[in-house]
Parts: structure tokens; C-alpha cells; sequence
């Protein structure tokens, strides 16, 4: 990719045109400043150079027109600015539907990351070209940042909580991605590549080595290693609800609040479960923090959006009488 | 060419502040403004040359991709204390304490500030909490980047965070004391007509640099004491093991750090406005606005914290609103620019060395502004965030702005306060050489940052080595532009030619009195019926005002003379 001087990284996804064009258009307004500023103080150097030692300059004092014009001017620009790069970020956190979600874990110095049917890699992702990718992020210790300079996008990814990054890749290729949130001693060394693929070549990569448990399966192995089946029963019948159609759906508060059931929700409602408590049960579950690691966090959410195909209960989080065929 | 056209020989005087007393007691338990700007002076060079060895051994460092020097645990060490050094202990000090303690009291005829017992309390704070970091650096080092952030700074980190941190904590206080005295002494202390709209914009900058240095430096008192509680006693504010939030210390962090950003550059633009209206000859333009930029920049830094944040995950409106008053505060910059520059139009430019400081502070924190635009800006900060682009932006402000600022000022008012002058000669090569390496060790960096290489990284890949050669080719020309002012300056405190009261000459009260001046300033309190930076009204200057007399008048016996 790179020739010996290079000054623009390649465009590989649906936001590098976007967030270039708006990088040109601040660089032209800017260096037409800066020309035009440079020239200015040039040309007042020259011409208005003392002459002789006891010259003094001329008693100007100011132009109320000239302060307001100087003001608005940039003003207006800034705004224009602003309003551009507002529409970019608010796309850019707006993650569209049907994407495809990869999981990523960031710790100290290494990305895991695991595709839908639960590839796991490291320091390595596959995406196909040219789908919706969504990478659903935690860190196991520290801060860090998931970076692809030819897509233009990153994204912090916060121990404690899930921060997503969506992009769709537009070219095949392979591109860097870095840590570039400092994380200590190794962090120059927290990168890898993303490969981008045509999607019967993902499709082959993908299917080209079964080993892992794909993440559903190995969450709802978890649900039952971690006793959690012994109150959520699937028919709604046991102390904690059911969480059949749970996920994506809004869920009824005891403060009389709903919340929506997304990832970081049911993140808090595992390692803080006293948190959010659903209306109509008591606050008996225990806590998992530190029991469970964030990879398996990932798994058991992985299992629980899977219930989301599970006919939607009738009323509530806890309901729905399904003649449950798992567990 | 001589710059005193007025009078025979200048004296350098009998009796002044420098001399009046002797001995290390004179000196260390000085109450006198000056000479603890001196105080200051000493201690804010010496961690000048220890954050520039950082950063010599950083710029040698990536010469490679792998890196030629140090270890990754050795590198890591190596910019956290740069950052630390340069802004601690350096940058937020360095213009007001040194400069602005100075030249507060003799800008608005006053003998002293307010409290000047506090003011040397303010000094012996610094070199306490100069102590514990110094000690933190050469006891296992520090190797959290100067940002401190959380949980690597409390739990992961394996070097010595706590010393550190209460040295900056401590360090802190210095900046709240000399922003009260500043405060106060501007207030209650100014001589009889020097009205607010009289005083030069040195003083209006460093007024509204110490309402930020109250209001803000207690924030990151706060902050850092909880983030020292967590790392010491394991109290969990930040620790999301512990049920903190990590996001919580960058907030707090950030509402002082943005700030303190103003604290570095505000004095700079005060001394850049006291430049350009004296080698220009002329008085300010638009002086109100000026003025008044200085505190809506101090006003509005306080609400753009969180555009350090965009990609934390935080709100999307919230990214919105800080975006935006982000482009607000930059505004008032503009203005201040345009200002400059119009200023120039209808002068009488002389090309002394401040003058060449003030065009190179002008080019350079323009590129250091406009660059901030991509910044501040939502769509074009998920790329360029965390990356060089980052690192070229702040140090064309920080270094680019604060430190040729803080130059151009040194090389001003160096006549008044040792009363001799350096070598012309040398010194404008030098700044021309600053300028130059300055250039070519920063610029080549926006471009890395664009291509996408991240921060504080000890190595890496091997598309972005010819920037890199080019920054550290740079930085050795810069490392020369910064040695030869500290010689020739010495050298002229000794041995420098006699300046005389007022060499430029610049219209200001400090150059009423002599040079140096006598320790209480002025013999008698000087009554000001002029504004600020009027040359028509001066004829005590000298200079040929057309309309005037013809011929030269005798210098003014008002004040000051010996």
C-alpha cells in the first residue's frame, strides 16, 4: 500500500470517503486562512517596515465593522463545521440493523475477537466485504481502542462496559488495526490485521475450522454450569423471569421504569443484578462479578439473544408459557 | 543599528532589585515579585531541559520502527514523564510565574502583589511538589501518560503513580495561590489612572488565565486525590472491578486539563499583544475585543471538556453540544489573529527578535488553531483521535504558541530585568533555527496521524519511518534553537551591553523605571494619563510623532530615574 511518501491512508469502508471529504473541505476553508493570513502580515512586514529609527505608526484604533465581520465569518464556517461533522458521527453511532456481529475482548496486549458461529481469533478479524459489521467491544482490564485507519473509524473499549463500532468494508484487502488507547507496556504491539473478503471466501474461512463452541452453545452451557436455568425457567414459572424474547425488547422495572435489553443491560444485570430489578421479583440473584469472565459474559449473552427467536411471551419479562425445549 | 535614538549613554544603576541585598537568605526568603520570578525562572528551565532530555530520547527512539533505544517499559516511562515535566511543571508555570510575577506589579505601577508572602509560598509549593514527582521519576519511574487515566493509572500500573500524583497535587496549590495573588494585586493595586481599559493586554490575558487557575485547578486536586485513594487504599471511584467508572476520571480530568490548556496559551497571547503594538509602533486594534476574547476563551474553555471524549462511548448528544461550543471557543482565537494582523497594517515594523518570535507565535498558532477544527470536529475526530495528529496539534500550541510566546516575552523584557542586552545577531538566528526545526520536527507528524499511527507507541510498522526520521531530524535543529538563549542569555545578564530604562522603547510602565528595577519598583508612584500602547501621546518616547514638534525631546524625569 504504501509508496516511500505516502499521505493518505487507503479508503476501505463506507465512512473513509465520507470523513476524507469533510477532512478536504476543513483543509481548504483552513489553509485559505492561513494563505491569506501568512500573506497579509507579509505584505504589512514589507510595507510598512520602519523607514527610520524614530518613525512611529499611525493612530489607528480599530473598525467595529472589521471585528464583527471576523467574528461571523468563522462563525459561520464553524457551524457548517459542526454540522457536517455531526452528520458523520451521529451514522457512525448509529449502528443500522441485520449487522453482523463479531465480539471482541481487548486485554492487556492482545484482541480477541469470535464470529457469529464462534471462530475465535486473535489479533486477526474476517469480515466479508461489503455487509454490516458490528463489533460488540469489553475489555477485560484497562481502556483501549479499537482503530482501522482505512476504514476511519475507532472506537474506546472500557472495562466495565460494552461500547460498539460499526462499519461496512468496501474493498478487499488486508488493512492494520491498532490499540490506540495507551495500555501500558506492550501497547505498540496490540494491533493486527483485518481481511477483508469476498463473502464465498468468508463463507469458506468461516466453515473452515469447527473446533470452537460457537458462542450460543457455549453460553447455554454456561446457563446451566452457572445454575442460572434453576430460576430463569423458560415457562416463566421459576423465581427469576423467563428471559424468552427478552433481548431487544423493553423490559418493566419495579420502580415502574422500562429499559430496553440490550447487550449492556443484561451485562449489568449479571455482574450487578441488584441494579435493575424487574417488576414483580424479588432481588435474590447473586452476583457474578469476577465469577465470570468477560468472554463468558459474551457467551451467555450470545445465549440469551438466541432466545429472542423463542416465542415472545404474553406479558412481561417473566412470562410466556413455552413448551420450552432447552434445558 | 542602535535602538536609543534619545540619549547619550544609558546607566545601568547603582541600586536595584538584583543588588540591594546579598546571600542565599536574600534570595530564598525573598518577598520581592522580581526576584521570585527569578526563582521561578531557575526552576521552570530546569525542568524545561529534563522534559526536553525526555524528549530527545523519545525522538531518538523512533528513528526505527522497532525501536533503537529503549524498552517498551523504558519508552512508556520516557513520554509519560515529557508530558509531565513540560506541563506540570514547565508550561502552566512558566509564562505567569516567571514573566507575570515580574511584570504584573511594574505594569500597573505597583510595588508588589498583593500578598507577597503568599507569592513565595506559592514558589516553595512548587518545589514540593517538584520534589515528590522528581522523586517518582527516578524511583521507578512513571509510566501512566500525563493523563493519568483510569484503571490502568490506579490498579495495572507497575511504576511509581502515587509520589506522582501527590506531586502534582501539591503542585496545584502553587498555581491557585499565584492565581489569587494576580487576581487581587489587578484588582486593588493599580496605580492612579491606570483604569481596566488602560492596562495592557499582558495583564487583562494573565486576569483571566488566573480566574482559570482558580476555578479550575481544585478539580484536578479533587481528582487526583480520589484517584490516589484508589491506588493506594483500593477505595473504588474509578475500578469498575470495584463498581467505579473509569469514564468519570477522564470527565474530571478533562475539566481541568482543557482548561489548563488556556492556562498555557492565554499569557502567551498576552505577551504577543504586548509585541506587536510596541515593534509595530502602533496601538493595538480593536484593544476591547482583544480584551475581551481573552475572557470568553477563559468563560467557554470551561464547557468543551468532553470533546476529549467523543469515542469513549458517551452520549451521542452530548459528543453533539461539546462539538459544538468546541467551534464556539474558537472563535474568540480568530478574532485575537485577525486583530494581530490588522494591527501590523499603517505600523512601523522593526524585525528585533520578540518581533520575530511574535510572527513565528503568529504562523504557528494558526497551524496549531485551524488543526484543532479537525479535532473538535465529530466526523473527522473518529479518525484523528489518539493518533499524531494529536501530538502535532498540541505541540503547535503548546510549543509552537506557548513556549515562542514565553521566548518572544524572555527576549523582551530581559533588558528590564537584568538590565543588559543579549546579542542581537545570535538571537534572531536562533529564532529563525526554532522556527525551522520546529517546523520540520511537528509538521511531518500531522501527516503520520492521518495515515492512521497512534500515540505513544514504542514501535511501529514500517510504512510510517520516513515522517518519523524527518520529526527526530527536526527536533535536533530545534534542540539547538532552544541551547543558544539559555547561553547568550546568561552570557548578557553578566556581560550584555547596559539597555537602559526603556531600549525598544515600548510605551508600558516597567519601562518607566530603570533597568533593573529598584526593589520597590518605582521611587515614586507613577500617575498614567495615556493609553495603552499610545505612541502619538508619548513624547517622553522620543520619537518623531508627525504633527509633534520637531526634534527630539529629553527623556521623561517622571519616574524611575536613579
Amino acid at each position: 500500500m504504501p509508496s516511500s511518501l505516502p499521505f493518505f491512508p487507503v479508503e476501505a469502508s463506507n465512512f473513509a470517503g465520507n470523513v476524507d471529504s469533510l477532512f478536504a473541505f476543513i483543509l481548504l476553508t483552513c489553509l485559505f486562512f492561513s494563505v491569506l493570513v501568512t500573506l497579509l502580515v507579509i505584505f504589512a512586514a514589507i510595507k510598512f517596515r520602519r523607514k527610520s529609527e524614530g518613525e512611529v505608526g499611525s493612530a489607528v484604533e480599530g473598525n467595529l465593522a472589521l471585528e464583527v465581520g471576523w467574528t461571523l465569518v468563522p462563525l459561520v464556517l464553524a457551524i457548517a463545521m459542526f454540522a457536517w461533522g455531526a452528520v458523520i458521527y451521529v451514522h457512525f453511532r448509529t449502528a443500522p440493523q441485520n449487522t453482523l456481529d463479531i465480539y471482541v475482548i481487548g486485554k492487556q496486549w492482545m484482541w480477541k475477537l469470535q464470529q457469529p458461529n464462534g471462530r475465535k481469533e486473535i489479533n486477526e478479524l474476517h469480515v466479508p466485504v461489503n455487509r454490516d459489521i458490528k463489533l460488540i467491544m469489553g475489555s477485560e482490564d484497562v481502556i483501549h481502542n479499537f482503530y482501522v485507519p482505512a476504514f476511519r473509524v475507532k472506537m474506546d473499549v472500557v472495562p466495565g462496559r460494552y461500547n460498539t463500532l460499526w462499519f461496512r468494508p468496501t474493498r478487499v484487502g488486508k488493512y492494520h488495526f491498532f490499540c490506540s488507547q495507551y495500555c501500558g507496556t506492550n501497547h505498540a504491539l496490540m494491533g493486527g490485521w483485518v481481511t477483508v473478503e469476498d463473502p464465498a471466501d468468508y463463507a469458506a474461512w468461516l466453515s473452515d475450522e469447527g473446533g470452537d463452541l460457537n458462542p450460543v452453545s457455549a453460553g447455554e452451557k454456561l446457563f446451566t454450569q452457572l445454575a442460572c436455568v434453576t430460576c430463569h425457567i423458560a415457562n416463566g414459572s421459576g423465581r427469576a423471569p423467563s428471559l424468552n424474547g427478552v433481548y431487544g425488547a423493553k423490559v418493566l422495572l419495579a420502580d415502574g421504569s422500562t429499559v430496553t435489553a440490550d447487550e449492556a443491560y443484561i451485562r449489568e444485570s449479571i455482574v450487578q443484578p441488584k441494579a435493575k430489578i424487574v417488576a414483580g421479583y424479588q432481588p435474590v440473584m447473586p452476583t457474578f462479578q469476577g465469577l465470570v469472565t468477560e468472554e463468558q459474559i459474551l457467551n451467555l449473552t450470545a445465549y440469551i439473544k438466541s432466545l429472542q427467536a423463542q416465542p415472545v411471551p404474553l406479558k412481561g419479562a417473566g412470562i410466556a408459557p413455552v413448551p420450552a425445549g432447552k434445558k | 543599528m542602535s535602538m536609543k535614538p534619545i540619549v547619550a549613554e544609558p546607566i545601568f544603576p547603582e541600586k536595584n532589585y538584583l543588588n540591594e541585598t546579598y546571600g542565599i537568605r536574600s534570595w530564598f526568603l525573598t518577598t520581592d515579585h522580581k526576584r521570585i520570578g527569578l526563582l521561578y525562572l531557575a526552576s521552570v528551565t530546569l525542568f524545561f531541559f529534563i522534559g526536553g532530555f525526555f524528549a530527545v530520547m523519545i525522538r531518538l527512539h523512533l528513528m526505527n520502527p522497532a525501536g533503537t533505544l529503549l524498552t517498551a517499559d523504558q519508552y512508556n516511562r520516557m513520554f509519560t514523564m515529557h508530558g509531565v515535566a513540560m506541563i506540570f511543571f514547565f508550561l502552566i508555570p512558566s509564562i505567569p510565574a516567571v514573566l507575570g510575577n515580574f511584570l504584573i506589579p511594574l505594569m500597573i505601577g505597583a510595588k508588589d502583589l498583593a500578598f507577597p508572602r503568599i507569592n513565595l509560598l506559592s514558589w516553595y509549593v512548587y518545589v514540593v511538589g517538584a520534589a515528590f514527582t522528581l522523586y517518582s521519576m527516578v524511583n521507578g519511574g512513571l509510566d501512566t501518560g500525563w493523563t493519568f487515566y483510569t484503571p490502568f493509572s490506579t490498579v495495572y500500573s507497575n511504576s511509581a503513580v502515587a509520589p506522582a500524583v501527590v506531586g502534582v497535587f501539591i503542585t496545584g496549590f502553587s498555581s491557585i495561590l499565584t492565581g489569587l495573588n494576580f487576581l487581587v494585586t489587578i484588582h486593588t493595586m493599580r496605580a492612579p489612572g491606570m483604569t481596566w481599559f488602560r492596562l495592557p493586554l499582558f495583564v487583562w490575558a494573565h486576569y483571566a488565565t488566573a480566574v482559570v487557575m482558580i476555578l479550575g485547578t481544585p478539580v484536578i486536586a479533587i481528582t487526583l486525590a480520589l484517584a490516589g485513594m484508589e491506588r493506594l487504599f483500593g477505595l473504588g471511584f474509578f475500578n469498575p472491578a470495584m463498581g467505579g467508572d473509569p469514564i468519570l476520571f477522564q470527565h474530571l480530568f478533562w475539566f481541568y486539563s482543557h482548561p489548563a490548556v488556556y492556562i498555557m496559551i492565554l499569557p502567551a497571547m498576552g505577551v504577543i499583544s504586548e509585541l506587536i503594538p510596541t515593534f509595530a509602533r502602533k496601538k493595538l486594534f480593536g484593544y476591547s475585543f482583544v480584551a475581551a476574547a481573552s475572557l470568553a476563551i477563559a468563560v467557554i474553555g470551561f464547557l468543551v471538556w468532553a470533546h476529549h471524549m467523543f469515542l469513549t462511548g458517551q452520549s451521542t448528544y452530548a459528543a453533539l453540544a461539546f462539538s459544538f461550543l468546541t467551534f464556539l471557543v474558537a472563535i474568540p482565537s480568530a478574532v485575537k489573529v485577525f486583530n494581530w494582523t490588522a494591527t501590523l497594517f499603517g505600523g512601523s515594523i522593526s524585525f528585533d527578535t520578540p518581533m520575530l518570535y511574535a510572527f513565528g507565535f503568529l504562523g504557528l498558532f494558526l497551524v496549531g488553531g485551524l488543526t484543532g477544527l479537525f479535532l473538535g470536529c465529530l466526523g473527522t475526530d473518529i479518525h484523528v483521535h489518539d493518533t499524531y495528529f494529536v501530538v502535532a496539534h498540541f505541540h503547535y500550541i503548546m510549543v509552537g504558541g506557548a513556549v515562542m510566546g514565553y521566548l518572544g516575552g524572555l527576549h523582551f523584557w530581559w533588558p528590564k530585568i537584568v538590565g543588559r542586552m543579549y546579542s542581537e545577531w545570535l538571537a534572531r538566528i536562533s529564532a529563525i533555527v526554532l522556527f525551522v526545526g520546529f517546523n520540520l520536527t511537528f509538521f511531518p507528524q500531522f501527516v503520520l496521524g492521518y495515515l492512521g499511527m497512534p500515540r505513544r507507541y514504542h514501535s511501529y510498522p514500517p510504512e510510517f519511518q520516513v515522517y518519523n526520521v524527518m520529526s527526530t531530524a527536526g527536533a535536533s535543529i530545534l534542540a539547538v534553537g532552544y541551547l543558544l538563549p539559555m547561553i547568550y542569555l546568561v552570557w548578557a545578564a553578566f556581560y550584555g551591553k547596559v539597555a537602559g530604562n526603556n531600549p525598544w522603547p515600548a510605551t508600558g510602565l516597567e519601562w518607566q523605571t530603570s533597568s533593573p528595577p529598584p526593589t520597590e519598583n518605582f521611587h515614586v508612584t507613577p500617575v498614567v494619563t495615556w493609553e495603552a500602547y499610545d505612541f502619538h501621546n508619548r513624547p517622553d518616547l522620543g520619537l518623531d510623532v508627525p504633527g509633534a514638534k520637531p526634534g527630539r525631546l529629553s527623556p521623561a524625569p517622571a519616574h524611575g530615574d536613579d
